[in-house]
């Protein structure tokens, strides 16, 4: 209906979103997306020894944009930091069987709110060291 | 049971429609461009179609030539007028922001072969400003085109008048008819108007079948060259069967109207409105304070985002539309809500209701609950929607901090 064809996954990401929600006690928030454009992400994560432990989302946007943040929380836990910045946009959008091209961006949303749920969490734990 | 309310972007071809045209399909298959009895009995039944369509519009029926819908019959009027004598001297053609993408990438072409297109602004509740029209009309315009209604706020436009300027000036009045035929009474020769559109498929009629209204007198120039049909203006073999269907549905779609259909249609949108409103804070009815054709609903849900929001309502069966169907496929959010001053946040958050003829108020009641639901669930995961119950703020000065942060992020682009 909207002139996009989904996968049925993520389809499947949009309609039954893993992780969705607020993580009260998260090491690192990031925050991305302008709501002009129509899109702003939120990622939380929970830290433990340079492992991530726990993540989660909330999203503001298309089908697309919430399937890619719920599947980037999936992609992320288990993971240390390093190996999560390793996660590209374009392995989340392979993970939900390809997005539409006009929804590429969606991917590379959900990139930039790890990146910057990471930094997060390392500002605040320079702080802490200091 | 699924619950359709997307009645602007098509409707259903009726069953009386429908039997009317299989005939034109099973058994008269002659070309009505022929001289023997086969073709001339197909010609006679276009014929007759013609001057159906042309007495329900209330004009003559030689002043109606078909086309393939809406977008040929607005292209036809504004690449036609702008290729006749008169526009040697006249050189600017008005138009409204809120127009039919046909109308407005056509104006857009325009410009490039070196006419001077003024769109006109709508006022926040989506009509179309007289004080513009009245600066922007003088004796050097070609044509203004103006919609009756708008397909995605159902806002009716004041055509009389921007058309009585356009007379005063010399100038040809064309009106886009296709989402107010069937829903409001028209009257061409009341607004006024030397040229205008309507389209077969959003009267119940079948696809890619309408027709351009041209007044006697103006000889547009035509977009295809062949044949003598259409008096050439529109040349190419008829679509018979199109063009029967639509004119029987023409003919349902205003006795309808004398039956009190859309009365019916009108007290069900309210209910809808009123429903939500009672249901859901935090939303804007979009052209509520001005008036509309009585099947269309436009709503804006704060912190929310449409596509999201219609696909979910699609997943239970209910069939909505965000912005106009021609633009999604697109990322920018509709060209009517940001042409009402409305912050680009706000129109990402936009659904279109249209009713039709056939919706119950079961069928209303239900979809006021699924769209609270839905709204409820994707609010429960929009950032924006957290940041705003932390903040303490209401939704009036929300609105207010957003529109200056789109004004701002608008600058910086």
């Amino acid at each position: 209906m909207a002139g996009f064809d989904y996968s049925p996954k993520v389809m499947d990401y949009f309609m039954n979103p893993r992780n969705m929600g607020e993580l009260e006690d998260a090491d690192g928030v990031g925050t991305v997306g302008n709501p002009t454009c129509g899109d702003v992400m939120r990622l939380y994560l929970k830290i433990e020894d340079g492992t991530i432990v726990d993540a989660r989302f909330k999203t503001f946007g298309c089908a697309a944009a919430i399937a890619t943040s719920s599947m980037v929380t999936e992609m992320v836990v288990g993971r240390t930091i390093s190996e999560a910045l390793e996660i590209s946009n374009k392995a989340v959008a392979e993970a939900l069987d390809g997005l539409p091209p006009v929804k590429m961006h969606c991917s590379v949303l959900a990139e930039e709110a790890l990146v910057a749920a990471i930094e997060d969490y390392h500002e605040r734990s320079d702080g802490r060291d200091k | 049971m699924s619950v359709y309310l997307d009645h602007n972007a098509t409707t259903p071809v009726r069953e009386e429609v429908l039997e009317t045209m299989l005939p034109y399909l099973r058994t008269f298959f002659g070309n009505p461009s022929s001289v023997h009895s086969v073709g001339r009995q197909v010609r006679q039944a276009i014929e007759e179609a013609r001057a159906t369509v042309a007495s329900g519009l209330g004009v003559r029926a030689r002043d109606i030539y078909f086309t393939s819908g809406g977008t040929e019959a607005n292209v036809m009027v504004l690449m036609g007028a702008t290729g006749t004598k008169q526009a040697e001297q006249r050189r600017r053609i008005v138009i409204s922001s809120v127009e039919h993408p046909s109308v407005l990438h056509s104006a857009k072409e325009l410009e490039k072969r070196g006419f001077e297109v003024i769109s006109l602004p709508v006022d926040e509740r989506g009509v179309v400003s007289l004080d513009h029209a009245r600066q922007a009309i003088d004796d050097r315009t070609l044509l203004v085109s103006v919609m009756l209604a708008n397909n995605e706020t159902g806002v009716i436009q004041p055509v009389a008048e921007i058309s009585s300027m356009a007379r005063a000036h010399g100038a040809w009045m064309h009106s886009d008819l296709v989402q107010a035929l069937g829903k409001i009474p028209v009257d061409v020769k009341g607004l006024g108007l030397d040229m205008a559109t309507v389209s077969s498929h959003k009267i119940y009629g079948p696809k890619a079948v309408g027709a351009v209204y041209v007044r006697g007198g103006i000889r547009l120039r035509p977009l295809l060259y062949g044949g003598h049909q259409e008096h050439r203006v529109r040349p190419g073999t008829e679509n018979p069967a199109g063009i029967i269907g639509f004119a029987r549905a023409m003919e349902l779609v205003l006795s309808d109207m004398d039956q009190g259909v859309m009365d019916r249609v009108e007290e069900l949108r309210d209910m809808l409105e009123q429903e939500i409103l009672k249901r859901i804070p935090h939303i804007r009815i979009n052209g509520g304070g001005a008036s509309r054709v009585p099947n269309t609903l436009n709503v804006t849900f704060g912190f929310v985002e449409g596509e999201g929001l219609a696909l979910m309502l699609d997943a239970q069966a209910i069939a909505v539309s965000t912005g106009s169907a021609c633009s999604s496929g697109t990322l920018e959010p509709s060209h009517v809500l940001i042409a009402m001053g409305m912050p680009h946040e706000l129109a990402h958050g936009s659904i279109r209701f249209s009713l039709g003829r056939m919706n119950t108020s079961e069928e209303i009641m239900e979809t006021a609950q699924k769209v609270a639901r839905v709204v409820e669930q994707l609010r429960s995961m929009s950032p924006l929607y957290e940041d705003f119950t932390k903040s303490g703020m209401d939704f009036g000065s929300y609105l207010v901090k957003v529109g200056s942060d789109d004004e701002k992020s608008a600058m910086e682009e």
